[in-house]
């Protein structure tokens, strides 16, 4: 058995210290240690991005980032995006446009399009699909996802304004 | 005051009903249920092609501390597979393994880096044959066996002639032959597979949760593998990560936790990683096809003769049916007569092949249609023309007793042609720039609303939906039908809540745990919305009957005058009437809760026909129809195409959810591209080199054209609201489309599928020397 290390982050808001092989992927500590199984493992190469979560203001794909990699860092992962039981508007939006089909790509895509809005508010449809690119869907031909985000990049550029 | 009407949600917008669990991170599939209690399972896999003598010697990881349980072939001699007549695999290879990565043995231990370390310290032997990678060498007169009772290494060999093809023939004006050849290709499901089974000593009772299409194929099987009785087994499957066909039968990744977790005598949870998925296959078969076909000056089709080769991989699976499937779905799309087929299922040494989304009918509809294309146009004729030269009559029964009673495919026609502007732009396409080319391309398909004989013929209704009403007045949904990702769930508590004219969050759905739900066949041949579909509508039925009695008894009126207003039940217009919850109370007194079951069954003149062997496969109780325009820009100087548009239309009956319909239908289009345009498995001597989401290439969102949708419903008579199939049908017609847009844009048609850059580059330059070869020619005569 490996030699553990100590590791203090913040996943989606709350202080979390673990201790941790540093081999421990973070995939695997948010999913085996933290329960936090909402982030999926797709291809395990960095390729698909189910895994993907927001590790200090920038997408990451975490089945190819340590956990250690993450030790001081604040982290976001899709169950941190719902605020006071009501879903973020691009959580609602993946609802409503039905930019899901069997969902497993799905938090992945939700974190990175959370990201996305905010390097990019009011993206153009080109610019969604480039900045989507590093997640693969299987089920819905991308077109609905497209549909969601531009839903939600509507809906937080109003209320934007409307502060 | 508001008028009191029936919510009705048939037929409308409505999201999915699981949605909100997969948006917040809630949904568990099989992987997500993290249990410090479970050992880590693993699975070692042959690093032989095909071998006999094969010798596993577990001992010095068995010594290993933190490894509970190893497992061999000798831990089970029991085969299993889907068709009855095809139980060829085991789940751990005994004496002999016929492909790389068939698995040999496995391990349970405390943990993944434990598990993974033991397979390095399990030693293998084994005499190696030769083995064969393609249909031609394993069809070699010369070539082994790789079944005994398989002679010539053929699965299945399928011959049938309806009518008379030479006669056929002989009335054409034009007859042409061509081959096409259609790539491997496989799921590539988001979710790798898995599976978490929880043995229970004391009680000799074992759960599996199992990331499958069909738990009741999976509950027969693990019974049968571990020889244990069906009562003492239950099978769960959480959410699921996408399907399209890869887990339409039992794989052996559920069957191995099942062994390992008996063994360890507690839980194991087994998730393979994604080489081992693509391994585990279950594709769409490499296939080859000639195909001849005679046609009259005005378009129509006289006469088929089509023989089809598909590369089926070590083990049956579904291989019958898909080789049949090719076959029998020639017909029930168009009015055909004097066909012949003859179908080689091949054995080879590469991972088996399985029952890929339009199972059997894609490679062959590529076929046909870009033939009939390609004739059309040395006839002069428009694409559009000859479809419609060739048009069914509904209803009607085909010349191979396919029954067809609603067809809407002329609407689907009508609607493509119109709105991709097919008249006004057709050879008028600007180029967008030097070297580049622009086409339209167009092409029909179909698919079956269900197989009408299920291939585990029991005696029992094809699908059977309990309800659940209780004291609190809301409605469960009690099924087996497995929501994969296509909406099932969804369609069925519209179905409830439509027929009782109530808000859908009075209805819940519990799916697919065999301890709860009654048995269902699974999701495969798009058969839920129309089987179980029309189940939930005869127990909602049912249902109602119960309630409007009792609203009558409370009432004291006639159960005929009880007017049905969904949350209220009145015996007419001036009467307040009773709330649901009023009526719920009445109907459970003195009987408590309440259960009602809804059933359904084909009919049997659907259940295809006698003429020929295997006939019965392509019966359906309905068809559904599409067509589509693509449009592409060919860059000729790298080759590479790009989609700019597709145009789809889709014949689904009445669409019972508009917005997982149009869903299903972008997402078949699609999956189309991928297979049309990049996608490919491939092999190095027998070993899987495309194994990983870089190398087995799907389209990204970036690939991913804009496809544009309409809904044709021609309403089924038989199916639920009318309702038929809509996640299949709009695949293969993709593939002609795509390949006819091309040779509009830039002259060549290729008949071989990918259409990668590379061919299309290599065929631009191979006309080009020819051209510059001629124009020598020319100068120095």
């Amino acid at each position: 058995m490996a030699e553990k290390t100590k590791i203090s982050l913040t996943v989606n808001g709350n202080a979390v210290e673990a201790e941790i092989e540093p081999r421990t992927l973070l995939i695997h500590f948010l999913r085996e240690h933290l329960n936090l199984t909402g982030a999926h493992i797709g291809c395990e190469t960095s390729h698909c991005g189910a895994c993907t979560v927001d590790l200090d203001g920038r997408s990451v794909k975490s089945c190819t980032v340590f956990a250690v990699q993450a030790n001081g860092g604040e982290l976001l992962t899709v169950e941190g995006m719902a605020a006071g039981g009501e879903l973020h508007p691009l959580q609602q939006a993946f609802v409503d446009q039905h930019g899901l089909q069997c969902g497993y790509c799905t938090p992945g895509m939700l974190v990175r399009a959370y990201r996305l809005l905010q390097e990019t508010p009011n993206p153009t449809d080109d610019e969604i699909r480039w900045g989507l690119s590093g997640n693969l869907c299987r089920c819905t031909g991308y077109q609905n996802i497209v549909k969601a985000v531009r839903q939600a990049a509507d809906e937080l550029g109003q209320k934007e304004a409307a502060e | 005051m508001t008028e009191i009407a029936p919510v009705k949600s048939i037929g409308e917008y409505v999201p999915m009903v699981d949605g909100p669990d997969k948006v917040s991170g809630r949904a568990k599939y099989t992987a997500d249920f993290v249990d410090p209690g479970a050992l880590a399972g693993r699975i070692l896999r042959s690093p032989y092609s095909h071998a006999e003598d094969l010798q596993v010697d577990t001992s010095a990881a068995e010594a290993m501390p933190g490894v509970v349980a190893v497992v061999t072939g000798a831990d089970c001699d029991k085969t299993f597979g889907v068709l009855p007549i095809a139980y060829t695999e085991y789940p751990l290879a005994r004496d002999r393994v016929r492909y790389r990565g068939e698995p040999i043995a496995a391990v349970a231990a405390v943990d993944d880096a434990t598990a993974l370390e033991a397979l390095k310290r399990i030693k293998v032997t084994a005499k190696e044959l030769p083995a064969y990678y393609t249909i031609k060498d394993a069809l070699a007169p010369e070539a082994i066996l790789l079944h005994e009772d398989r002679p010539g290494n053929v699965e299945r060999d399928v011959f049938f002639e309806l009518g008379n093809v030479a006669d056929g023939l002989a009335e054409a004006d034009l007859v042409r032959e061509e081959t096409y050849n259609c790539a491997e290709v496989c799921q590539a499901q988001m979710e790798m597979h898995a599976a978490l089974a929880d043995y229970d000593p004391e009680r000799d009772r074992m759960t599996v949760h199992a990331s499958t299409q069909v738990p009741y194929y999976v509950h027969l099987m693990l019974a049968r593998t571990l020889d244990m009785p069906k009562s003492k087994i239950r099978v769960v499957k959480p959410h699921i990560g996408g399907g399209f066909g890869c887990r339409t039968e039992t794989l052996n990744v559920e069957l191995i936790a099942g062994l390992l977790a008996r063994k360890a005598r507690g839980k194991v949870r087994l998730v393979v990683n994604r080489e081992e998925t693509f391994i585990t296959h279950r594709g769409r078969p490499e296939t080859e096809i000639r195909i001849k076909m005679g046609m009259t000056k005005d378009g129509r089709i006289t006469g088929v003769d089509c023989e089809t080769y598909q590369r089926g991989g070590a083990y049956g699976g579904y291989g019958i049916v898909t080789i049949l499937y090719s076959g029998s779905l020639l017909y029930a799309i168009y009015d055909l007569h004097n066909v012949k087929y003859v179908g080689k299922r091949v054995l080879t040494n590469t991972p088996p092949c399985g029952a890929m989304r339009g199972h059997g009918t894609v490679n062959v509809r590529f076929a046909f249609e870009s033939l009939m294309d390609e004739m059309a146009q040395e006839l002069g004729l428009d694409p559009f023309a000859v479809r419609r030269a060739n048009l069914l009559e509904a209803p009607t029964f085909t010349e191979n007793d396919l029954m067809v009673n609603s067809y809407g495919l002329p609407e689907c026609l009508d609607w493509i042609e119109t709105a991709s502007g097919w008249r006004d732009r057709r050879g008028k396409l600007q180029s967008p720039g030097p070297g580049k080319k622009k086409g339209l391309g167009m092409a029909c398909s179909h698919y079956v609303s269900g197989a009408s004989k299920p291939v585990n013929w029991t005696g029992e209704p094809h699908a059977t939906v309990h309800l659940k009403l209780d004291f609190d007045g809301s409605i469960v949904v009690l099924t087996g039908a497995a929501e994969i990702g296509q909406g099932s769930s969804t369609i069925l508590v519209q179905t409830v809540a439509d027929v009782l004219g109530l808000d859908m969050s009075r209805v819940r759905i519990v799916a697919s745990d065999s301890e709860v739900t009654p048995k269902d066949n699974g999701s495969y041949s798009s058969r839920v919305t129309f089987m179980v579909g029309n189940a939930a509508l005869e127990a909602a039925e049912r249902l109602k009957g119960v309630l409007v009695e009792a609203a009558a008894r409370k009432l004291e009126a006639r159960p005929e005058d009880i007017e049905v207003l969904g949350e209220v039940y009145r015996a007419g217009a001036q009467d307040t009437g009773l709330t649901f919850d009023e009526v719920v109370t009445e109907a459970l007194r003195d009987t408590g809760t309440i259960t009602v079951k809804g059933n359904y069954s084909t009919l049997p003149e659907s259940r295809g026909g006698r003429k020929y062997r295997g006939a019965a496969i392509g019966g359906s109780m309905a068809y559904s129809y599409a067509a589509q325009v693509v449009e592409v820009t060919v860059d000729e100087e790298t080759g590479e195409v790009a989609v700019d548009k597709v145009w789809v239309a889709h014949d689904c009956g009445k669409a019972l959810n508009r917005l997982t319909v149009e869903g299903q239908i972008q997402g078949s289009v699609w999956m189309g591209m991928g297979q049309a345009m990049s996608e490919e498995t491939g092999y190095y001597n027998g070993l899987m080199v495309t194994g990983n989401m870089l190398d087995y290439r799907v389209p990204t969102i970036q690939d991913s054209p804009p496809i544009e949708t309409h809904i044709v419903e021609s309403m089924d008579p038989h199916g639920p609201f009318g309702a038929k199939e809509a996640g299949e049908g709009s695949l293969s017609s993709f593939l002609p489309a795509l390949t006819a847009a091309v040779a509009d844009a830039i002259g060549i048609r290729f008949n071989d599928l990918p259409v990668t850059p590379d061919r299309v580059f290599a065929a631009i330059e191979k006309r080009e020397r020819a051209r510059a070869r001629e124009a020598a020619k020319k100068g120095a005569a």
